[in-house]
């Protein structure tokens, strides 16, 4: 019972970090739609600068000064991203935005490193909450005790600062139709900025006032980003008190979880996600989200026509130059496209359910890394030759986007996505922790292919089959009578339905096919590493794919594609500077904000100026 | 006071207003009538800058307004109240109200939280309850309301007679009455022609996106045949 009380009260303690970075998110979600990738940044920073004050500012009260001024110089650099990096692409196609964002967390992360270096920071303890008090026996932080008590007036102060002041009405009334609000007199670029001074603030202070309980490193921002998106999606999204709850729920859970099954703290926290969702589709506390608000309805869809002639002699001529590469391509040549087809296909297989089906899926390397997995395990369990390994891979994967998706279809918009982010999570703890049978951390080596495949050329030409293979199967999908279902879904849901379209029965057959050809590419960068390892399943991993997906252009079939190949050598080639994140981050912003129809719509209309490709009729 | 010389206005690729010329004079109540899809809610979106014509100028009080962010043109005194009523659902009257609320302007009376009340009894009585409480005559009356917050000299009134029940229309008539009394310039667009003479001093046709009809009632009246061409269902 002591120990009970004892762990409630840590619990509790821990929640005020989640809770005060989480609300942030919260409120530049509801306001801006933006989902603000580089939140997790926003809270690494808030505790790199609250330790370089901290050693400046002393006693009690430096202490609480650094976390203040921490808060508000993050809130500073949210405002200077907002200004800088998202303004001009507001207009840009829904969820554009979270691109621009990740390219800020990729520049935010070389900054910290060169400013305070790779090693971990020892969080300094607070002045006059060192000690302990002993509760029932049990010894309680006194600094746990002060976070306990101060996170009620946080929420307070947060609470009646959005429903009772001025600024609070005009940020609930944006949240819900941006455009009326600029229409009555309210200049909605300052309120956007407001709130992301805000929201930064908060994460900025959460990141300072953890200090003393975890310090500070390199790795914070994402450790944070999906415990606070759960934390958004279980409270509700817009819901301060959802937000509260949701914190506390998971702090304390990870607490217990911590003491009495170590194996699945990480697990724990999404199963409890996906428990709520599935009872509570809007989380604890929020509301349904209403599709296409005024003023937030993107540009028409271009309809996408198969290729003419033209475009088909210059896909011919660029398979020809693949597959010639082993005669005039040096071994290092081939080693990279082959990694540059598999994440092309990964990618297109993204595109299929997100461009064409309108589905966000924010997890889809559950079901590369899956199909990695599916194939590995399979070898070094029950010996499998590599040939039916191969095969099961994306049967495998295929089989969990269908369990997945299933689970995840009654949700739209960013539920969705955060559902899908949640299950992918929840697969990578899952091989992560569950060391004996994956492997852990250490991940599943020795696994190459057959003798037949052995060597660079042989399994450079398998890729190349395989891989273009599997995305002229992706592109053929969507020009048939199902890919053309699943586009009538995503445009009008209700239309589809009316012609006789079971849309959700579409999109779910969507998300199993496009996770089964994920799975293949997982199989083809299993036996060209001859290792997996969790990696492959993480957030990361997903976000690559996303990332790559919008800088090609998602109203583009061949965006995928375009993205995939340019971001990989562009990766190969800037990873041999030290400092090549801060350069990705800017070249990612450069082009998100330059070329917001991503580098394959925009290509197309430098083709169609140049005549290179026809017109669509009526467009000037 | 507001001048509109020669606006073409688009959806993405289709043109819904074109060459569109009118004037609205300072103190008139003006009416544009025309059918479903002739243009009448484009036509105050392009003088609220929601649309921005591809050519021609919007000028308000002698300020071109074309290219402006809505906000600003808000700000100059034009009063939006837009046709599907778009009330903050999600927030009490008081608090639509609030966002409607800028300061008070030279040659107009400024209107207070208790002087709309006055006028619209009905939101007095509901000031807590949500937007997504109230009937749709009251949702309009709300959205007439937040519009006055702002203390315009010019009201833009999209179809307030649509989708509310005949004796809120006669109440409604009543209302825009009283706000004319106030010195106010009224523009609204309407398909109901007995709505519209009951309030406007003219009335501007619009078919197509062009003027077919500038004039007033009395002139109407003595063509019936405009009457007929782009007004009768």
């Amino acid at each position: 019972m002591e120990l009970f009380f004892a762990q409630l009260l840590t619990g509790l303690a821990n929640a005020a970090t989640l809770f005060l970075v989480a609300s942030g998110l919260s409120l530049i979600f509801g306001v801006t739609r933006i989902v603000n990738f580089a939140h997790g940044s926003f809270y690494m920073l808030g505790a790199f600068i609250g330790y370089s004050l901290m050693q400046v500012l002393p006693g009690m009260f430096g202490f609480w000064l650094s976390v203040l001024l921490a808060g508000l110089a993050v809130g500073v650099i949210g405002v200077i991203v907002e200004i800088l990096v998202l303004r001009p692409v507001y207009k840009a196609p829904e969820l554009f935005q979270l691109v621009a964002t990740f390219g800020v967390i990729l520049v935010i992360q070389d900054v910290a490193l060169y400013l305070w270096g790779a090693d971990d920071v020892l969080g300094p303890r607070a002045p006059g909450l060192k000690g302990i008090v002993r509760i029932m026996g049990e010894p309680v932080p006194k600094y746990d005790l002060a976070l306990i008590a101060i996170t009620p007036f946080f929420l307070f102060g947060l609470w009646y600062l959005i429903s009772k002041t001025r600024i609070g009405i005009l940020v609930r009334a944006a949240t819900q139709d941006r455009e009326m609000v600029g229409a009555l007199g309210v200049n909605q670029a300052w309120l956007f900025t407001g709130v992301f001074f805000l929201g930064a603030t908060l994460a900025g202070l959460g990141g300072a006032i953890q200090l003393p309980k975890g310090g500070a490193d390199l790795l914070m921002d994402f450790n944070i980003l999906a415990a606070i998106f759960v934390v958004v999606v279980i409270g509700g999204m817009g819901s301060l008190p959802g937000a509260y709850v949701a914190a506390a729920l998971i702090s304390i859970l990870n607490v217990f979880g911590v003491t009495f099954l170590p194996q699945s703290t990480l697990v724990l926290m999404f199963v409890v996600m996906a428990v709520v969702l599935m009872i509570k589709p809007y989380g604890l506390f929020g509301r349904e989200e209403v599709a296409g608000e005024h003023g937030q309805v993107g540009e028409p869809e271009r309809p996408i026509k198969p290729a003419g002639l033209k475009v088909r002699l210059l896909v011919a001529a660029g398979l020809l130059l693949l597959a010639l590469l082993p005669v005039f391509g040096s071994d290092f040549s081939q080693v990279l496209t082959s990694d540059v087809i598999i994440f092309c296909l990964f990618a297109a297989s993204l595109h299929f359910i997100l461009g064409l089906g309108g589905l966000v899926s924010f997890g889809h390397a559950a079901f590369f890394g899956g199909g990695a997995y599916v194939a590995a395990l399979l070898v070094s369990h029950v010996d499998a030759p590599m040939e039916i390994a191969f095969l099961l891979a994306p049967i495998g994967a295929g089989f969990a986007a269908f369990i997945i998706g299933w689970l995840c279809m009654r949700l739209t918009g960013v539920y969705f996505a955060m559902l899908t982010l949640a299950f992918a999570q929840l697969i990578w703890s899952l091989v992560y922790q569950w060391g004996e049978f994956t492997g852990g951390d250490d991940g599943l080596v020795d696994i190459w292919p057959s003798a037949w495949l052995n060597g660079t050329t042989p399994y450079y030409y398998f890729t190349l089959v395989f891989g273009i293979g599997g995305i002229l199967l992706l592109r053929h999908a969507a020009h048939s009578p199902f890919g053309y279902a699943l586009r009538a879904s995503r445009d009008s849901s209700r239309q589809a339905e009316a012609t006789g379209i079971n849309t959700k029965r579409i999109q779910w057959a969507a998300f199993t096919f496009a996770g089964s050809l994920a799975g293949l590419s997982g199989a083809l960068f299993v036996f060209s590493k001859g290792s997996v390892f969790p990696t492959e399943l993480e957030i990361a991993r997903s976000f690559d794919a996303l990332i790559v997906i919008f800088l090609g252009g998602v109203k583009t079939l061949s965006g995928a594609v375009v993205g995939g190949a340019s971001l990989e050598y562009a990766k190969d080639f800037l990873t041999r500077f030290e400092y090549w994140r801060l350069t990705l981050g800017l070249i990612i912003i450069f082009v998100v904000i330059v070329a917001p129809e991503g580098i394959s719509g925009t290509l197309r209309k430098v083709a169609e100026r140049f005549g290179i490709i026809r017109q669509r009729e009526g467009e000037s | 006071m507001i001048e509109v010389k020669g606006i073409d206005s688009f959806y993405g690729k289709a043109q819904i207003l074109s060459d569109l010329s009118f004037s609205i004079g300072a103190g008139e109540v003006v009416s544009i009538l025309g059918r479903n899809g002739a243009g009448k809610t484009t036509t105050m979106k392009s003088i609220m800058q929601l649309v921005r014509p591809r050519n021609g100028s919007v000028t308000f009080n002698g300020t071109e307004v074309v290219g402006l962010p809505p906000y600003k043109v808000a700000k100059m005194g034009l009063g939006y109240v837009p046709e599907e009523r778009r009330i903050f659902t999600d927030l009490t009257i008081l608090e639509n109200m609030e966002v409607g609320r800028q300061p008070a302007r030279k040659g107009v009376p400024e209107w207070t939280i208790d002087l709309l009340f006055e006028l619209f009894p009905n939101l007095s009585e509901r000031r807590n309850n949500r937007g997504k409480a109230l009937s749709g005559g009251e949702q309009q009356m709300l959205t007439i309301a937040r519009t006055m917050m702002g203390n315009p000299t010019c009201l833009l009134l999209d179809e307030p007679s649509e989708g509310i029940a005949p004796v809120i229309v006669e109440q409604m008539a009543e209302t825009i009455m009283q706000i004319k009394k106030q010195q106010l310039t009224v523009v609204l667009s309407e398909q109901n022609l007995h709505f519209a003479r009951l309030v406007a001093d003219r009335a501007i046709i619009i078919e197509s996106g062009q003027k077919r009809f500038d004039g007033t009632f009395a002139e109407l009246d003595a063509q019936p045949d405009i009457q007929e061409k782009y007004l009768s269902v």
